[in-house]
């Protein structure tokens, strides 16, 4: 079995050699693309096309140029109307009707009502393994489907007939319809993908409904996509065309923007070059907010020296944001005395204690704290601090772990690689672990449901609260919004005051994006519409 | 070149080395490269004592800043605010004692197996053969990775370990001049005199494959070094607060626009270290090998 | 020579099925999954996930569906990135790097064996040091320090050549990866070089054929180079398996779509079925090469035949 196997192997092999020759011979000098194709240095491979499959927003802003959500971003990253034209939410919170529009999909078939049940019951499905569904549990039986108790098609979702659809909910919820704009819950081709072909998502196979169709996709390399001509506002679409350059190290991405090659760079800008940044390239620089908590978490669990608050609250008690966010980063990131970011759409208004109390008052009291519970010269306190690699992370480990030294508290550093560092912490492997929650939906709820009971930071924590995850779920059903907001703040000051994490800083998004470009803005969840955007031909060179 | 002619090989034993001394002094490079070293090694280790700063210790007046002679930062700070001397004088240490484990253990490993499998020889060594070659076949970054992966704690264990992957070279060399010594009369007196097979080869056999054996020495310590900051660039160096030559270099590639000083501070180093031992190398190889006049 | 080359394959499958299972479960042993990102999934999610990968699984069940599917061709798809098989990424960046990697070979042979010959001739001189120093620059400077400053200088302070980027193998982008990558090589073959020809001009075979009056010039093409050429050509295959799958910097930095970011990526994202596709690729390139090589051995040195 493996003889025939590797025969084939040298085989192919000997094809490829004669591949790689013919394209050196045939190797062109053309240089650059043409004026109206947007070059886009999009950090890292994207993993798939899917759009229920994605996982990273390098890959969900190419599938959201593919595919229209009944609900889009607008330009400022505020919810409109795509697909559908309007809905309406019945009096009890609980019914969605949506009314969709005449579109077609890029082979020209009509998007239909049928096509966005058929994705909400793919995205339920088990075997999608979608990494978001949780968002969508609200809607009837979608729990039960995703964990294999029912069948898709008793998903409370129905055509009430070829343009309207007709969502059910089990519980009003106030952040659904951010879950609707979400890539995932873009309708499918379900003609095409019921069709049994197979690899749905190459090029000459996908078929989209957005305002750009795929043209080509070179692993490593670039995704090309070029304007829709079947989208509903293919007019209105400036760009002939965008190529999404997979380019993941941060200098490479900076390089190739400074030589022109790119119009937009995403995360270009690591904190060690910001500076240079501003005075060189300022024109380029789009600084702006990102719905994201940077903190450590703490295990809170039993026999380690962290179950005692009092140690908790020392160490959030010395740890000195501004110099970190001012000296260390210097990118205008928010220093946090709270969990969840303040630049969320309806934002809580919780803060620890002592965000308005001077350091040395602080750390007075943090020593004091240490004392009562135990630790001092003769017995200092150990601590492990981990974090996954990134030179960003170590910046401020070192910097947080010498902030605290003076104390007496003796921290090892312990740098994870990715993988290990994650699964780590849902072992509840770790003492004091750095984290980066980032929104995926632009509500609280997304941060507070965390620390709820099943929440991902309560297994690795150990963070039990009933009273909490009462507050939480309250806030969920809650549809009036000063109630609600009251209801989160209340929800988010208890995990403040039992100092469950040490928050650091809200997250901002660094982006190149050329002079050039018009119609891009900087948003609160880093999502940038392309179909708002436009190359000025005349001064791009 | 030189004149002495028509030496047959040389006999075994203290001559050898005396005389190798001899041709090695000669070679200007070579004992350049030796001084150089040892004063490097020197500077490494008693070093940091002289300095004013600590491995750890963050100037909070001064983060990211240039060689100055005022602040007592003689070549400079990192982006955390710590002294850049001192931390290439510690990571000197790291750099050069991983060297070492991992090139001794691979020494040991590779000397050891290589002298075994080639005295013994037959199925043996066939079979010992084949596992070198399973070996061979593994990517060694696959291997690298997941030892680090696995011991991601301690540094000296991973360098051990990979001393353990990087012995492969060495035991091809060590059979190959063991089956060559194998025929030659000493150790067939040795055999028929009754000397037990464990004596000869660790009496007769490895002695004398010595000379390749530390100029392929000379060649991993710089291969190590360099693959250490290879796995830092990857983001798998030491351990915070720790440091090494390759965790520096790569923390300083990445600012070289704005601060060159933190790259090329230890980059001057590294490269430095890794031009003595090739030329000491290089040297010790002329003055071992007989056959070179 | 035919029956040789089939017989080595054939040795080869043993090998091959041992490195497969070592690497199989050396994989397993490392912590944290394919799955285990920044965002931590819920637990019915994660169990959704493992279930579609069969991941769920007993590991040795999981051992015997991966050579079974193998016997078949199959290398599965991957973990990471989910819309290719494994065979298909490899077949896309195999010839990128063969490209690339082959070139910087072509340039490494074309410069390291003149000066190591040079320096060899010119044994202990200044010229000898200086043609060795500067080869030994490429190897005191690791490539992740050379590659960026090239992009820099070249592509974005002289903008002579792109900073990046593979525009399907057009020339321009072709020169500053290759370059980067020959660095390292270069010096390695002009060191060898340098050595074996100092060896094989001190043999008695070499004084015969000076004392036969022929000029120096004669002696160094006619007798010395072939036989000083063997240990280089022992190096090279290992050394072109070596350069085709390990350029994960060059490729970084450059945006090389080749496989070598493979043999890295696919260890850190746990990306099981990507790691054993390269895994058993390098294996089969390390066989090829080494065949290849011996065969061009022979063809060099009359001495070694393969008949048996």
């Amino acid at each position: 079995m493996l003889h025939a196997d590797s025969r084939a192997g040298s085989f192919s092999t000997l094809r490829s050699v004669a591949r790689a020759i013919f394209t050196l011979a045939s190797a062109s000098l053309a240089l650059g693309a043409q004026a109206a194709t947007l070059q886009v240095g999009n950090g890292a491979e994207p993993s798939t096309l899917d759009p229920q499959k994605v996982n990273g927003n390098w890959e969900s802003r190419i599938t959201r140029e593919l595919f229209d959500r009944l609900i889009n971003y607008g330009p400022d990253g505020s919810l409109e109307p795509g697909l559908a034209e309007s809905w309406t939410l019945s009096e009890d919170g609980l019914v969605y009707t949506f009314t969709l529009r005449q579109a077609h999909w890029s082979d020209g078939e009509p998007i239909t009502a049928d096509d966005a049940v058929f994705a909400l019951q793919r995205l339920v499905t088990p075997a999608t393994a979608n990494h978001n569904a949780n968002l969508y549990y609200p809607i009837v039986n979608a729990r039960a489907i995703n964990t294999g108790k029912a069948e898709p098609e008793s998903l409370g979702v129905s055509a009430l007939d070829t343009h309207t659809l007709e969502i059910r909910l089990s519980e009003p919820t106030a952040y659904f319809l951010q879950a609707m704009a979400m890539t995932e819950a873009a309708p499918l081709p379900r003609h095409l993908l019921t069709s049994g072909v197979e690899d749905w998502t190459r090029p000459g196979t996908l078929v989209a409904s957005g305002p750009f169709v795929l043209v080509d996709w070179k692993p490593q390399d670039k995704v090309e996509v070029s304007r829709n001509p079947h989208y509903y506002a293919a007019d209105e679409v400036a760009l002939d065309g965008v190529d999404f350059h997979a380019i993941e190290d941060t200098s490479a991405l900076m390089n190739r923007f400074r030589s022109g090659e790119l119009d937009i760079a995403y995360g270009a800008v690591p904190s060690a070059r910001f500076e240079w940044a501003q005075e060189n390239l300022s024109e380029s620089l789009r600084v702006g907010p990102l719905i994201g908590s940077y903190f450590y978490m703490l295990n809170l669990r039993d026999g380690t020296p962290l179950s005692d608050k009092r140690v908790r609250e020392a160490l959030n008690l010395a740890l000195d944001r501004e110099v970190i966010t001012e000296r260390l980063l210097g990118i205008g990131q928010t220093p946090s005395y709270w969990f969840v970011p303040r630049t969320i759409a309806s934002p809580t208004s919780a803060r620890l204690d002592f965000h308005d109390q001077d350091m040395d008052s602080r750390r007075a009291r943090a020593r004091m704290l240490l004392e009562q519970a135990g630790y001092g010269p003769d017995r200092p306190l150990e601590l492990e601090l981990s974090y996954n690699t990134l030179e960003d992370h170590k910046k401020i480990a070192v910097a947080i772990a010498a902030m605290w030294r003076p104390l007496g508290v003796e921290i090892e550093l312990v740098n994870r690689e990715a993988a290990v560092h994650f699964a780590g912490l849902r072992q509840g492997d770790f003492e004091i672990a750095r984290y980066g929650f980032v929104a995926t939906v632009n509500d609280p709820y997304d941060f507070l449901n965390a620390y709820a009971a099943g929440g991902s930071a309560a297994a690795s924590t150990g963070y039990a609260d009933p009273e909490y995850d009462a507050l939480v779920e309250a806030s969920t059903h809650e549809l009036d919004v000063d109630r609600r907001a009251a209801l989160m703040t209340e929800a988010e000051k208890r995990l403040l005051d039992a100092d469950v994490m040490l928050p650091i800083y809200d997250y901002v998004v660094v982006n190149l994006v050329s002079p050039d470009v018009e119609g891009w803005q900087p948003t609160a969840l880093d999502v940038h519409p392309l179909r708002y955007v436009s190359v000025d031909e005349a001064a791009a060179k | 070149m030189t004149t002495d002619t028509l030496a047959p090989s040389a006999p075994a034993g203290d001559s050898l080395g005396r005389d190798a001394w001899r041709r090695l002094t000669q070679n200007r490079a070579a004992m350049v490269s030796l001084w150089l070293l040892g004063a490097m090694t020197l500077a490494c280790f008693i070093g940091p004592w002289l300095t004013p700063w600590g491995l750890a210790d963050v100037d909070w007046n001064a983060f990211d800043v240039g060689p100055t002679l005022e602040g007592g930062h003689w070549l400079g700070t990192d982006a955390n605010g710590r002294d850049l001397l001192t931390r290439t004088l510690y990571g000197g240490q790291v750099s050069l004692s991983v060297a070492l484990v991992a090139t001794f253990v691979s020494l040991i490993i590779g000397v050891l197996y290589g002298a075994i499998s080639g005295y013994v020889g037959g199925r043996l060594d066939n079979l010992m053969m084949r596992f070198v070659d399973i070996m061979y076949s593994l990517p060694f970054m696959f291997l690298v990775i997941l030892l680090m992966v696995v011991f991601g704690r301690n540094i000296f264990l991973i360098y051990a370990a990979i001393g353990a992957v990087e012995w492969l070279d060495m035991a091809r060399i060590v059979r190959g001049q063991t089956l060559a010594l194998k025929q030659r009369e000493f150790v067939e007196a040795a055999h028929a005199l009754g000397v037990k097979d464990g004596k000869i080869v660790t009496r007769h056999l490895i002695p004398n494959a010595i000379g390749p054996v530390i100029v392929y020495v000379t060649l991993t310590v710089p291969k190590v070094i360099l693959l250490e900051s290879f796995l830092s660039f990857l983001g798998l160096g030491v351990q915070e607060p720790l440091t090494s030559w390759g965790v520096l270099i790569s923390e300083g590639a990445d600012m070289m626009q704005t601060s060159p000083w933190m790259l090329l501070v230890p980059s001057v180093f590294l490269a430095l270290t890794l031009f003595c031992l090739n030329f000491l190398g290089d040297g010790l190889r002329d003055a071992l090998d007989p056959k070179t006049r | 020579m035919l029956s040789y080359t089939l017989k080595r394959l054939a040795q080869a499958i043993p090998t091959m099925l041992i490195v497969i299972t070592i690497a199989f479960f050396l994989m397993r042993i490392a912590p944290g999954g394919p799955f285990d990102g920044e965002r931590a999934l819920p637990p019915e999610i994660e169990a959704n996930l493992m279930a579609a990968y069969h991941l769920d699984e007993p590991l040795w069940q999981q051992y015997f569906r991966y050579l079974g599917n193998l016997a078949q061709g199959d290398f599965g798809p991957s973990f990471k990135y989910k819309d290719f098989t494994v065979t298909e990424l490899i077949l896309q960046g195999f010839p990128v790097s063969l490209q690339i990697g082959g070139l910087a070979m072509l340039l490494a042979l074309a410069i390291g064996l003149p000066l190591g010959i040079i320096a060899a001739l010119k044994r202990n001189t200044a010229v000898d040091y200086a043609v060795m120093g500067t080869a030994l620059a490429g190897i005191a400077v690791p490539n992740f320090v050379v590659a960026p400053v090239l992009a820099l200088v070249f592509g974005v302070m002289l903008g002579w050549l792109p900073a990046g980027g593979w525009n399907d193998g057009a020339l321009p982008n072709l020169i500053l990866p290759v370059i980067a990558l020959s660095i390292q090589q270069i010096a390695y073959i002009a060191r060898m070089m340098r050595a074996s020809m100092i060896e094989v001009m001190g043999s008695h075979y070499i004084r015969t054929a000076r004392a036969k009056g022929l000029t120096e010039a004669e002696v160094v093409w006619r007798h010395a180079l072939r036989p000083a050429l063997l240990p280089v050509t022992s190096y090279l295959g290992p050394a072109i398996a070596g350069i085709i799958t390990g350029s994960v910097v060059i490729e970084q930095i450059f945006g090389i779509p080749g496989i070598g970011r493979y043999f890295v990526q696919g260890a850190l994202n746990r990306d099981y079925t990507l790691v054993m596709g390269t895994v058993v690729f390098y294996g089969a390139l390390i066989v090829l090469m080494n065949l290849i090589v011996d065969l061009i051995y022979s063809a060099l040195d009359p001495q070694i035949r393969y008949d048996d």
